[in-house]
């Protein structure tokens, strides 16, 4: 599964900043039919977690009501420069994961 | 002949004119598509109206992905944060939409992300706070191709 994160470039310690995430992933809602008439199972990114430096700091669970390629925003306070890791796991038990460093200044 | 019968049938339609049609309170119950859910989720504690906000395009031309930013007025400190934040779709076959969990180290009560919405509807936001008080806000979306009638 690939993945795109976005972070700012550099952020000052105590910022607000915020996080980006793009997953590709069908997110298959189990309601739809292939060609030959075959229902589609369901299949989405269940559940996403967050660490920052082994901290966790941010968790969701995700249902088929979230759009295929899932998109999330959220905020995290920089607090000292590290790596932000990114795990993800769908209805087939099938892992993904992705990092990105941040570089704090005082 | 005034048979037992008889006259047992003829109470039973008395009865049946003097009760209502529904209950009173079905009709509230319907007007609110969220209200069963909520209370399954909050185990019955007070839901307060506010705080929260759900902002989504008035009208969305295709159900498939639709932009919707849920944000909560909260200091966000480790005394008083938001704790979690659910997206819930009033018509959807699936309603829970997602389950966000945050702390004191978000800095700010906010998540963005992308729908599937099954028509048009109200999308509601429920948040928990540290001090475990419930708080709900919503949107109205109007869609005009449904995320499930894809035939593809």
């Amino acid at each position: 599964m690939v993945a795109r994160v976005q972070l700012p470039e550099g952020a000052r310690r105590g910022e607000v900043i915020a996080v980006r995430i793009a997953i590709q992933h069908p997110m298959e809602t189990g309601f739809r039919y292939d060609r030959m008439g075959k229902p589609v199972p369901k299949n989405v990114i269940n559940s996403l977690k967050v660490r920052y430096n082994g901290d966790e700091i941010f968790s969701a669970e995700f249902g088929s009501g979230i759009a295929a390629n899932p998109y999330l925003q959220f905020f995290t306070i920089a607090e000292t420069s590290g790596e932000l890791v990114f795990e993800w796991v769908d209805d087939n038990g099938i892992r993904g994961s992705e990092r990105a460093a941040i570089s704090v200044t005082d | 002949m005034s048979s037992p019968t008889r006259r047992r049938f003829l109470s039973v339609v008395a009865g049946l004119a003097a009760a209502p049609l529904w209950p009173v309170h079905t009709a509230h119950a319907q007007d609110d598509p969220f209200a069963a859910l909520v209370r399954k989720i909050t185990g019955g504690a007070a839901v307060n109206s506010g705080r929260v906000t759900v902002d989504t395009p008035r009208l969305a031309d295709n159900g498939h992905s639709v932009p919707l930013k849920v944000s909560v007025a909260s200091p966000m400190t480790p005394g008083d944060h938001v704790r979690s934040i659910m997206l819930l779709s009033g018509r959807n076959p699936r309603p829970v939409i997602a389950t966000y969990h945050l702390g004191p180290r978000a800095g700010r009560a906010e998540v963005a992300t992308r729908v599937r919405l099954n028509g048009s509807q109200r999308v509601l936001a429920l948040a928990q706070l540290s001090d475990g008080s419930y708080w709900s806000g919503g949107a109205e979306v109007e869609v005009t191709e449904s995320a499930c009638l894809d035939a593809t």
